[in-house]
């Protein structure tokens, strides 16, 4: 039955709403550049490349119930992956070998970069199998500062990361010889680097979401919630809960490895600078905020700590000088301070996140009741 | 039957913590489709030996073979695989998913779809969701939770738990299904239905062992009994037998010269 419906009806619900969806993220560009300026399709870029990472990170957070403080680690890998590999930077340490340094294609490099993401996931998650919570917490948040210090400090004896310099002239994104920093015209548009950048980055986000979507449905993500609730009632119900830990983590690594590569051919330069600590702490609070284990949560926490920043960015000065006459306060300091309190609001008015997933919905409302 | 008549054999069991034995020298067998309850004062070392059964612990000396495999060191998810399905004394279920969700995951270990499975969700994989979700709901019902199996486990009343963590383990299709304390807590009218899920339970072919305070139960319940007191089995028979036994008076009313 439910494999004719399709014929009865031409679009079905379903089809509709992913049609409209196609259509929003369509025009999305075109409209931002044209209400906001261009500046802020490059904002809208970077949100996108956050809202990866956090649906990286709700497979070993919201999933499998591991609290990771050093996610930001495997996006440091994927980026240096790409960085290393499509930049003249080999150049400057091997120039006999690599004349011109090395210039991977991205589409060959993506994959690599994913499988060694997900292999550090791996080296990360094998030590700790027997942490839980906040002793976990710990070491993940150790693994991501090594990772970090180690690429500030590899430009000696053998230069590979250049150190705190960083690498740069990375190769814009090339894919079937089309490069991406370049404006395009298609159909008779004009499509500039940022739009292109948009295209590509809504494409891998739609296929993160789907992975996610699959997951959570799953044989696995059943196992992985298990893991969450009860480790030992899970292993005596015949669950591997090492291997599906070690999966989680491999699984998680690899979103945030995509993630870094795109941000490497993207920004066309990488520096340890953006995969401190902070930086990890920021997708946590994404995926906290916006409502662990549910992926739609999860996008909406992106995108709400992605572009919050930017908005009081812009909007503290206009909005000092239109009140007192002049700038009070310096707006990157009071910029920090909203920011920080909209966190606070939000935990604290909306415990579960800004849209729960639906089990920690319906049990925050029978608290509720039985109160 | 080609398979030993013995499902389950300890022989010469011990379990140290530290310098402490909590165990020394259990050796007991459990028959195919028997029902066995292994009964004792507080801190006799029942939950120990439960613990040993199903991997969560592992044995300091002695022998454990199971539907005739050796088990020396092993994991719980093996025995859970090798067909020892247990429930909690202090129940553990999934308390943030749903019941059927609960109930889904005992099926973990006969099911098969892996990553790739879950992403292209091919026919074997549908088939099998589909398969897993109705054994599921036949199983709330055969345990007879009649709140809708969307309902947090978290949310259903204190018996309906117990019965939901039956269900779990029901769903992992074992040879043996191992209690622990699965009457505690429990009023009359609910324990004399969990008597009949039992006998139903075991009416299927499926070993059950439990530890149990409840006498009464037991005593009504079970084919074969062994008592623990300070980590040695002090008797062992059928019941009327082990209610005569004047070791088995003495460790639970004190003896009569102490």
């Amino acid at each position: 039955m439910k494999k004719n419906l399709p014929l009865c009806s031409p679009i079905s619900p379903r089809a509709r709403e992913i049609i409209c969806i196609i259509l929003f993220v369509a025009v999305l560009p075109f409209l931002t550049d044209a209400l906001l300026g261009r500046g802020w399709v490059r904002i809208v870029d970077f949100a996108m490349l956050y809202i990866m990472l956090a649906l990286g990170l709700n497979i070993v957070v919201g999933y499998a119930g591991l609290l990771d403080l050093g996610y930001i680690a495997f996006y440091a890998v994927g980026a240096y992956c790409y960085a290393l590999t499509s930049s003249p930077h080999l150049a400057l340490a091997y120039p006999l070998l690599f004349p011109d340094g090395l210039h991977l294609s991205f589409l060959i490099v993506l994959p690599l970069a994913a499988l060694l993401a997900g292999g550090f996931g791996i080296l990360l998650g094998a030590p700790t199998l027997r942490l839980r919570g906040d002793y976990l917490a710990i070491v993940t948040l150790g693994f991501g500062e090594i990772v970090r210090i180690f690429m500030n400090n590899l430009n000696a004896p053998v230069n590979l990361t250049n150190g705190p310099q960083g690498i740069s002239m990375i190769d814009p994104v090339r894919i079937a010889g089309v490069s991406l920093n370049t404006t395009q015209q298609v159909f008779g548009f004009s499509l500039p680097s940022v739009h292109l950048y948009f295209y590509l980055f809504a494409g891998f986000t739609a296929v993160v979401v789907f992975v996610s979507h699959r997951l959570e449905k799953s044989r696995i993500g059943r196992a992985w919630m298990a893991i969450r609730e009860d480790e030992v009632a899970a292993s005596a119900m015949g669950i591997n809960t090492r291997n599906l830990k070690l999966l989680a983590f491999a699984m998680g690594a690899m979103f945030g490895g995509v993630s870094g590569t795109l941000f490497a051919g993207f920004q066309g330069f990488v520096s340890p600078e953006s995969f401190s600590l902070m930086e990890s702490i920021m997708v946590l609070c994404m995926v906290v905020l916006g409502g662990m284990g549910n992926i739609y949560g999860v996008i909406l926490g992106g995108m709400t700590l992605a572009l919050l920043p930017e908005v009081l960015r812009h909007s503290i000065v206009p909005l000092q000088q239109a009140m007192f006459g002049r700038t009070l306060i310096d707006p990157e300091s009071l910029r920090m301070l909203l920011f920080g309190t909209a966190l606070i609001g939000v935990m604290l008015f909306r415990p579960a996140g800004l849209w729960p997933s639906r089990v920690r919905r319906r049990e925050l409302a029978t608290d509720e009741a039985e109160q | 039957m080609s398979k030993p008549a013995t499902l389950l054999e300890l022989s010469c069991v011990g379990k140290q913590f530290g310098g402490l034995s909590a165990l020394k020298d259990v050796s007991l067998h459990i028959k195919r489709g028997e029902i066995y309850g292994l009964i004792g004062p507080n801190g006799a070392g029942k939950t120990t030996l439960f613990n040993i059964i199903t991997g969560l612990y592992q044995l300091s000396s002695g022998e454990f073979n199971f539907n005739g495999d050796s088990y020396q060191t092993t994991k719980s998810h093996l025995l859970a695989q090798a067909g020892i399905a247990r429930t909690f004394q202090n129940i553990r279920l999934f308390s943030h998913l749903t019941a059927l969700e609960n109930v889904m995951i005992g099926r973990h270990a006969k099911t098969h779809a892996g990553v790739f499975g879950a992403l292209l969700r091919n026919k074997t994989t549908r088939s099998e969701e589909l398969d897993s979700t109705n054994r599921a709901r036949d199983l709330l019902r055969y345990v007879g939770i009649s709140k809708p199996s969307q309902t947090l486990a978290k949310n259903l009343s204190y018996g309906e738990q117990r019965r939901l963590e039956i269900a779990r383990a029901l769903a992992t299709e074992p040879l043996l299904l191992a209690l622990d304390e699965p009457a505690a807590g429990m009023n009359a009218t609910e324990t004399e239905s969990l008597k009949a899920l039992l006998q139903n339970i075991r009416a299927t072919g499926i070993t059950v062992m439990l530890i149990e305070h409840d006498v009464k139960l037991i005593m009504g319940l079970c084919d074969r009994v062994a008592v623990l007191d300070y980590g040695k089995k002090i008797a062992e028979g059928v019941p009327d037998e082990v209610r005569q036994n004047p070791a088995v008076i003495a460790a639970y009313l004190g003896a009569e010269d102490e």
